[in-house]
């Protein structure tokens, strides 16, 4: 399998602090790499530098055959890759249409799409006329994902989607990712949930002191609970 | 999508009413203060035309600050260039606006509005490139950088123009009032009044309806956001820059027009009313700047009228009011 993005030596240094210290990975296309670690361990930093919104100050990022590292984001973003921080950064002053219809960069919104994504974001097409300020944390981040979504992406690089939602809409989430997977997108996942990463991954990446100490597939790592403990400091029984 | 839309209950956006409901209840409230009708409705009118050019003037400016965080304390100097330039147009044409016709007037007026937001948006170009793309991200550079391209920009018009006061007498036409009863309207206040109301539509018209506008909005509130959609935002900064410029060119001529004279630092006094508004308004918002301009001008010509000594600090007392009750401005957009 092919790789779609692939760092070599990257290292990034915010200010005086060097957190990404000569990261190698790569992400195959079609499937969903996770991304996972502690706390501080460098996964935000590490799409945000893929994204170009923290600059490398060494080192290679290659997407799709092309070198990345010293491009502006918008001009990454139109190469085809689609971005979910986070912080979700919907914006709040703006009515979930227009969030959608600014996220549709090629053209007018596609009604397909969208009807493909109110099948699992119902709650979108309820606020389609409300700001996005008004929403929850759950729909807006079902929103900040529908944004990503809302046209085909080659590459999608999403920040811990499930952070201090309720179980439900969890399980929501998931399913709408294991939806976007089974379509074939390519997907960079960072997440501190170990449930959904099960879910979702095929392979895994795990971070700790801006380096990658662990790569391999997720469902072994799923099911060496020792090892679990060992890179991540918790099991999954603990999540579950 | 707009069949998606009306089969489902949507709920509407809310309004925030409030700050809407302010200089209307601060002109009620004016009504038994002031005493005589005819000198409240004089009053009223004179602080809503007088509020509209502070809105033209000050409306670049809160785009500027909010989208792009620029402290620009420069911003006076367009408004000083734009009514420069109209002086231009209104010399050679001295006869045309004196005449009695208003086409014949605005045959001149017209011309030498769009000139002066031409020049001082070509300026806004060259500001932004020479002096803030450098300090993008550095507030304090920013004040040094604006502050000193105001003090060039003013020396500059002395040096061209020299230090005395320039008339600038109202075409014939706008002269006078107009009687309603017991109460004089000035024309000119009303026309003002006119050309505030239709930028602020035409603003908001851009901001709502158009692409273009989606974008300053969502640039107000999240810039990094816009890029990682794929939008060029320093392209976006550029135009609604030059925009901010010309329209404060449009203030500096309405302005010029309105006091009937021009001077290099005309635009001292008005830059600290600008701010204040933009402050109140809320950063970035277009509807706050709005309504912080007309409450300016509102306790500007009420203040004056009502306590003439303390008509110095009455808008930094408004500041700070507005801002105790809403410590972002009456409508918050950043997070600034």
């Amino acid at each position: 399998m092919t790789d779609l993005l692939k760092l070599s030596g990257v290292h990034t240094h915010i200010g005086r602090y060097h957190i990404l210290q000569g990261i190698d990975l790569a992400v195959p296309q079609g499937q969903v790499t996770m991304l996972l670690g502690r706390n501080g361990a460098g996964k935000t930093t590490t799409l945000r530098t893929i994204m170009g919104l923290w600059q490398a100050s060494k080192g290679e990022i290659m997407l799709a055959g092309e070198r990345i590292e010293s491009r502006a984001t918008p001009d990454i973003a139109r190469l085809g890759v689609g971005y979910v921080p986070e912080s979700m950064a919907v914006f709040s002053d703006l009515t979930v249409r227009e969030n959608l219809v600014l996220a549709a960069r090629d053209g007018p919104l596609d009604d397909a799409q969208l009807d493909w994504i109110f099948g699992f974001f119902p709650a979108l097409r309820r606020f389609w006329l409300s700001r996005a300020g008004s929403l929850s944390g759950g729909q807006k981040q079902m929103l900040s994902i529908a944004r990503a979504i809302v046209e085909p992406r080659k590459l999608l690089l999403i920040d811990e989607p499930t952070k201090g939602l309720a179980p439900a809409i969890v399980m929501a989430l998931i399913e709408c990712l294991k939806e976007i997977k089974r379509k074939g997108a390519t997907i960079l996942l960072v997440e501190q949930n170990f449930f959904a990463a099960r879910e979702l991954g095929d392979s895994v990446l795990v971070m700790d002191n801006g380096t990658i100490v662990h790569r391999g597939e997720m469902a072994a790592l799923a099911a060496d609970v020792s090892l679990q403990e060992r890179l991540l400091g918790l099991s999954l029984e603990t999540h579950q | 999508m707009s069949e998606m839309a009306a089969n489902d209950p949507l709920p509407k956006p809310k309004r925030d009413l409030a700050p809407i409901l302010l200089p209307v209840a601060l002109a009620l409230l004016m009504i038994p203060l002031v005493g005589s009708t005819s000198s409240w409705l004089t009053l009223t009118v004179a602080s809503l035309a007088m509020g509209m050019m502070i809105f033209i003037m000050a409306s670049g400016l809160t785009l500027v600050f909010g989208l792009m965080d620029v402290l620009n304390f420069g911003h006076g100097a367009f408004i000083a260039v734009g009514a420069y330039i109209a002086t231009l147009v209104f010399a050679p044409f001295a006869a045309s606006v004196q005449a009695e016709s208003l086409w014949t007037n605005l045959a001149v007026l017209a011309p030498a509005a769009l000139l002066s937001m031409a020049v001082s948006g070509a300026l806004g170009l060259v500001v932004e490139r020479v002096l803030i793309l450098p300090v993008y991200g550095q507030h304090l550079k920013q004040i040094l950088m604006t502050t000193g391209g105001l003090i060039v920009a003013e020396q500059t018009l002395y040096a061209l123009w020299g230090p005395q006061i320039i008339p600038m007498p109202l075409p014939a036409s706008l002269r006078g009032s107009f009687i309603l009863g017991d109460v004089a309207i000035a024309k000119y206040r009303l026309l003002a009044m006119l050309v505030g109301l239709a930028v602020f539509i035409a603003i908001q018209l851009v901001l709502n309806r158009t692409k273009l506008g989606l974008l300053i909005r969502a640039g107000v509130e999240n810039r990094e956001m816009v890029e990682a959609l794929g939008y060029r935002i320093r392209r976006l900064f550029l135009g609604v820059f030059m925009t901010g410029s010309a329209l404060a060119g449009l203030g500096g001529v309405m302005w010029a027009l309105y006091r009937e004279q021009v001077h290099a630092s005309m635009s001292d006094d008005l830059t600290v009313l600008i701010f204040i508004v933009v402050i109140i308004g809320g950063l970035g918002s277009i509807g706050g700047c709005f309504i912080g301009a007309i409450l300016v001008a509102m306790v500007a010509n009420y203040g004056g009228f009502l306590l003439p000594k303390l008509a110095l600090v009455s808008n930094i007392l408004l500041m700070v009011a507005i801002l105790m009750w809403r410590p972002r401005g009456l409508y918050a957009v950043t997070s600034r």
